[in-house]
């Protein structure tokens, strides 16, 4: 008995840590606050029938959302208490081992938890409407897929209150992230956690290929795609490439901590930079996978609040194209400093330089596509004015980081911490924010307040400069990166508190979104039209909510920007009477969540090592598929008569 | 009605349905990530390939007469599982059931002949956790098997319900499409075949 | 062209100049040695390359966003079905090629020339460099003498360092001197650096490698030959001998003060070198020598 109240309180609980108590105590708290609130308002029938079963590509989407701003809040408490930390020489704000795992799980979290599917719920949100379709080709593994994620991103979250948080960085470089030098359970939550998230991922990237390859609207040719759904299938076919990459290396680490494998280990005949290799062949091209995406957001957005067609269509769609494929033959540039001789880096470091042409011609079609426009300042395409020349900051210094003789001597420094926040907070972020402002009254119905909008942007916008830029000098001045403290006298103080600060104007404007957020639902204007932005693509051709089934009748495609198009020449009125017929939809499944229940027993079984209950969730897992297989599900009809009342209380026909 | 029935003599069944094209589409899709799974399962065994760390070498485990017996296995159940993806075209229910259940003794016996070389090579003191070598040995053609084991009880669950339900546009898209399948996994163990014990054998 | 080069060099010194005026110290942009020199050259012609993208970006940028804002009063330049332009894109295609390649030329020149001897009319002189959780040792084959977290080299003269790592990798960072490397478990690297002068600077492990990765620093200190060869007699006469044990001790995680050694077990030597040699045999056999040679490191055991 003592010895199992011994494991709990030594091993199986983190203790010890008064930030990790609050944890334990808030997590608690809003827990109980969640079970109130639901049972007092019972609201738990709505929950699960509308949200937690729910398959409809539009409720997936903002759950994604949703859940991406919640770890966006994690992550970004995580690099508060980094910045706190660093603000003056020898501090004891954090000690190591703390540090450490809060580098670990900000950069994990931001990039495979908070990016991605944040890009990933505005796909779920936009694209299907964008090509007239009523739903994705697989809905059901939709919801697989956004509950994988969601039980990966929990179990890896888990770790801060149970068993230890994963302190080798998120790139967990071998054989430090290997059992000898780093035991405990910390790095199998990485694993697991990363494991499931991507196997999720890798769904969704064949669905929403499948999606747009098959799907589209009559007339919608490749060519006539908005540029964000071009985004999304050149995304899409990337995550097919490079997932299956990161699934093969965290299993192979996986089997060498768990089951004493030797791929990794320095023993045995195990070859440690084989891990760095493998991690880089599918880390670069992720790196494409959630710019990509910004680009197609930015691209649509810019286009819409200029009041002017995309400049040079064609040449955007190449050039992704040919981002996509360069993606994947420069994943050497992360370790040119591994000695791989003159001749590798070289090749290495030009084919890195090289993605740099595409992009410009990309910036350039941007800045020509605003050319003799219309700008409208609204939030959204703030966001997307000031990508440009933040993104072209971080895309410089991308471009001097690929001389590889140059990298040697900013490689691991903050100057390398600065380009990349330049890339992913310019590019990624910015994207998220003008993609959520963009798409919120195609979600809910109503606008988001511009005012409080511009007050996030200018001190969001404002705050990353000042956090950022220093950081290049810091650079400069040998300041190297994941140091969770440095020695007094080397003249880094200033520059860092710089940054401090500007952090935390971040974090204000985050604030401020999130009471946006509440003020807007409360009195924000509604959007009775559908098109609250004069919008161009089939998103705003629909109400605002879009209906279940998304589009009464399947609209006819003539051109580019179709929706544009269509009232242009009139015919959005002969379009909303074509006779309505009924509309066949899927059916609600409570098996996704309960299927990814299993996988997170499987997940948290193998973490702890315990074989007998990772087996248990592995055959759960298995007989939820069973009874998938057997299910006869035929979906359900939506019938005319209801669509065509829905389609009178919104307004658009007599 | 009178579309689909028309559709039925140009397409096979398991066309006939958007349905069955998009799962049939996007089950083509998932083969390609599968590919690129087995393409670094293959690559890291490569690399392992001579760090044997002083154990068992390539030389000292593979056995011809066994994996060329399961070699032989597996390609005729790639036959038979084709033939039974022909009488699906036919419709002929009974053909399906049993060139299917022929596939299925066939992959059985191989899965069963590897569990037995595998255990042979954890008696002569070729673990997972000897050496590298080892390591990405176990974990290559363990992963395929793993794939073999999962077809495997794949084809009995839509046998059942081929048996039950007999052919029609679901059974014949999921008929066809765990035959993809199973002709995959055929062609990864070509691959394991050359990559893995001719290689091994030669070099 | 060489004079535009030239010109535009002078434009970005005086930018960096300017920064550095803060009066702090700034290692990558003054460097103290060749091989830092050329970082610094390539860093420069990178920064004025990108200088000019970044300038035309954003005057064209502030001009058009300015210029085309919607409550302008101008409305007869609005051309919303305007679809592109053939030769522009050609040409903001072209344009990003050439400056790749300007990059690219000087890059491929400076990659080569950095694998080698910078001074080669002179003797390297040579360094054995080891890292372990949470320190540097250092052997100094042609003195056999041994130092931990400090480093002293000959000051110009080119040194040329054999690394390797216990356990974690790690890189090894001189900003004065030059670009890092890394060093790795069962592997040996090799880095050439310069010091043109006597001086003290700041050595850094860049690539995270544990709990206290941030005490991994060491100073350099560079010396004239002479002054040189004192350190190294006063070591022989005044420090211990590093026995095969205690060095077992050392690569234990640990945070260490600064030592030095009279004298190193020959197996070190051997290892490096066993390193170096296995490095020109194909891999074939490294696995069965990864397992000889962790013998040697005595009580870590595998299995
Ligand atoms: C409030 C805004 C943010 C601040 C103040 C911030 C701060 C930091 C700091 C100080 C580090 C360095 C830790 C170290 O190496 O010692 C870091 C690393 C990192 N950040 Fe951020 N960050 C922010 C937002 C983001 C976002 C939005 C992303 C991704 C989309 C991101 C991705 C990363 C990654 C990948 C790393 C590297 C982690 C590692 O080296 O293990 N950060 N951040
Ligand atoms: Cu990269």
């Amino acid at each position: 008995m003592s010895n199992i109240k011994d494991y709990l309180l030594h091993d199986f609980f983190v203790t010890g840590e008064p930030m990790i108590y609050m944890a334990d105590v808030s997590i608690v708290l809003v827990t109980i606050a969640i079970v109130v609130v639901l049972t007092y308002f019972k609201k738990w029938k709505w929950l699960w029938k509308d949200w937690l079963t729910t398959v409809d590509h539009k409720k997936i989407g903002i759950m994604y959302i949703l859940a991406a701003l919640a770890m966006l809040f994690r992550g970004g408490i995580d690099a508060l208490l980094m910045r706190v930390q660093l603000s003056a020489p020898n501090l004891h704000f954090l000690d190591a081992q703390h540090y450490n795992e809060i580098f670990t799980t900000h950069g994990t979290i931001m990039i495979l938890f908070m990016a991605m599917p944040f890009l990933i719920g505005l796909i779920n949100v936009a694209m299907p409407l964008q090509i007239g379709a009523r739903d994705v080709a697989f809905p059901y593994l939709n919801a697989i897929s956004f509950w994988l994620f969601f039980v990966g991103a929990m179990l890896f979250n888990l770790s801060f209150v149970i068993g230890g948080s994963p302190d080798a960085g998120w790139t967990s470089y071998t054989p430090l992230a290997e059992k000898s030098l780093d035991p405990g359970v910390g790095e199998n939550y990485y694993l697991l956690g990363l494991q499931l998230a991507g196997i999720g991922t890798l769904a969704s990237g064949v669905n929403f290929a499948v999606t747009i390859i098959k799907m589209r609207a009559p007339g919608m040719t490749l060519m006539r795609m908005p540029m964000f759904t071009w985004s999304t299938l050149i995304t899409s076919i990337i995550i097919v490439f490079a997932f299956p990459v990161l699934t093969v290396a965290l299993a192979m680490l996986t089997i060498d901590r768990v089951f004493g494998g030797h791929f990794f280990t320095a023993t045995a005949g195990g070859e440690p930079m084989m891990w760095a290799n493998l991690f880089w062949i599918w880390g670069h091209p992720e790196v494409y996978i959630v710019i990509l995406p910004a680009f197609g957001i930015f691209s649509d957005i810019i286009s819409t609040f200029s009041g002017k067609k995309l400049f040079g269509y064609n040449v955007m769609v190449y050039s992704m194209v040919a981002i996509s494929v360069l993606s994947f033959l420069v994943w050497v540039h992360h370790f040119f400093t591994m000695g791989s001789g003159a001749a590798v880096n070289s090749v290495f470091g030009i084919s890195t330089m090289a993605i740099s042409i595409p992009t410009g011609v990309k910036i350039f079609n941007w800045l020509l596509t605003m050319y003799r426009s219309r700008i409208k300042f609204t939030v959204a395409n703030l966001w997307s004015l000031a990508f440009i020349p933040n993104f072209v900051i971080g895309g410089i210094t991308g471009v001097m980081l690929a001389v590889a003789a140059a990298d040697y001597q900013y490689h691991n420094s903050y100057f390398l911490i600065a380009h990349f926040h330049n890339v992913l907070i310019a590019g990624t972020v910015f994207s998220c924010f003008a993609g959520l402002t963009y798409w919120w009254p195609k979600m809910f119905g109503h606008v988001l307040n511009e005012r409080l909008g511009k007050w996030t942007f200018w001190i969001f916008v404002i705050g990353y400069n000042i956090c950022f830029l220093p950081q290049y000098w810091l650079g400069f001045m040998g300041m190297t990166r994941r140091t969770y403290t440095y020695a007094s006298g080397l003249g880094w103080m200033p520059l860092n508190v710089i940054s401090t600060v500007g952090g935390f104007l971040m974090g204000i404007g985050f604030i401020i979104m999130v009471y946006n957020i509440y003020y807007s639902a409360r009195y924000g204007e509604r959007d009775t039209t559908g098109d609250p932005w004069d919008g161009r693509t089939l998103e705003w051709a629909t109400t605002s909510p879009a209906a279940e089934y998304n589009f009464a009748t399947v609209p006819e495609v003539e051109d580019i920007d179709a929706f544009y198009d269509m009232k242009k020449k009139n015919k959005v009125k002969e379009w909303l009477n074509k006779p309505i017929k009924d509309i066949h939809m899927p059916n609600n499944s409570g098996r996704p969540i309960i299927m990814a229940g299993f996988f997170f027993v499987a997940g948290f079984g193998l973490t702890f090592e315990w074989i007998w209950l990772a087996i248990a969730g592995l055959v759960g897992v298995f007989i939820t598929m069973v009874l998938r297989s057997f299910e006869i599900d035929n979906g359900h009809h939506i019938h005319k008569e209801e669509v065509e009342r829905t389609e009178r209380e919104a307004g658009r026909i007599s | 009605m009178s579309q689909s029935n028309s559709l039925n003599q140009h397409t096979p069944l398991e066309y006939s349905t958007e349905d069955g094209r998009l799962k049939i589409f996007g089950f083509w899709v998932f083969l390609g990530a599968e590919i690129i799974l087995f393409s670094c399962l293959f690559a890291s065994y490569m690399v392992y390939l001579h760090r044997t760390a002083g154990g068992p070498t390539p030389d000292d485990l593979y056995d011809v007469k066994e994996f060329m017996i399961e070699t032989f296995l597996l390609l005729t159940s790639s036959f038979t599982c084709g033939l039974g993806t022909h009488e699906l075209r036919r419709q002929n229910k009974m053909g399906v059931i049993i060139w299917f259940i022929i596939t299925l003794i066939l992959g059985l016996g191989f899965v069963g002949m590897e569990i037995h070389e595998f255990v042979d090579y954890v008696g002569e003191g070729a673990k997972l956790t000897t050496s590298a070598f080892l390591t990405s040995f176990f974990t290559l053609v363990g992963t395929h098997g793993c794939h073999v084991s999962l077809g495997i009880l794949w084809i009995i669950g839509i046998l059942i319900q081929t048996a039950r339900t007999g052919i029609n546009a679901v059974t014949a898209r999921k008929l066809f499409i765990v035959g993809l399948y199973w002709h995959f996994l055929d062609v990864v163990w070509v691959f394991i075949f050359t990559v893995v014990y001719l290689t091994g054998m030669v070099l | 062209m060489k004079r535009i080069k030239t010109s535009f060099k002078l434009v970005a010194l005086s930018v960096v100049f300017l920064l550095l005026l803060t009066g702090c110290d700034v290692p990558v942009l003054q460097p103290q040695g060749p091989v830092g020199e050329q970082q610094y050259h390539l860093i420069l012609w990178s920064l004025v390359l990108m200088f000019i993208v970044i300038a035309a970006v954003f005057i064209l940028f502030g001009v058009i966003v300015f210029k085309y804002r919607a409550s302008r009063k101008r409305t007869d330049n609005y051309e919303p079905e305007q679809e592109g332009n053939k030769k522009l894109e050609f040409i903001w295609t072209i344009i990003p090629i050439i400056i790749v390649l300007l990059l690219a030329i000087p890059m491929t020149i400076t990659t080569v020339n950095l694998e080698k001897n910078p001074s080669p009319e002179k003797k390297p002189y040579v360094v054995y460099v080891t890292s372990a959780q949470w320190k540097w040792i250092f052997g100094y084959p042609e003195d056999g003498v041994e130092s931990v977290n400090v480093l002293h080299i000959p000051s110009d003269r080119p040194v040329k360092f054999l690394m390797t790592s216990e356990g974690a990798m790690n890189s090894f960072w001189i900003p004065a001197l030059g670009g890092q490397k890394y060093t790795m478990n069962n592997m040996s690297s090799t880095l050439y650096l310069e010091a043109d002068h006597p001086g003290k600077y700041l050595g850094k492990a860049a690539n995270f490698n544990g709990k206290y990765f941030a005490h991994m620093n060491f100073n350099v200190i560079s010396q004239k030959q002479s002054d040189f060869d004192q350190w190294v007699k006063q070591v022989k006469t005044h420090s211990p001998a590093l026995t095969m044990s205690e060095y077992n001790k050392l690569i234990k995680p640990s945070v260490v003060d600064v030592k030095t050694y009279s004298s190193y077990p020959k197996q070190l030597d051997t290892k490096l070198e066993n390193m170096m040699s296995m490095e020109h045999m194909t891999m074939k056999n490294s696995g069965d020598m990864d397992s000889d040679m962790s013998g040697m490191k005595g009580d870590e055991s595998h299995e």
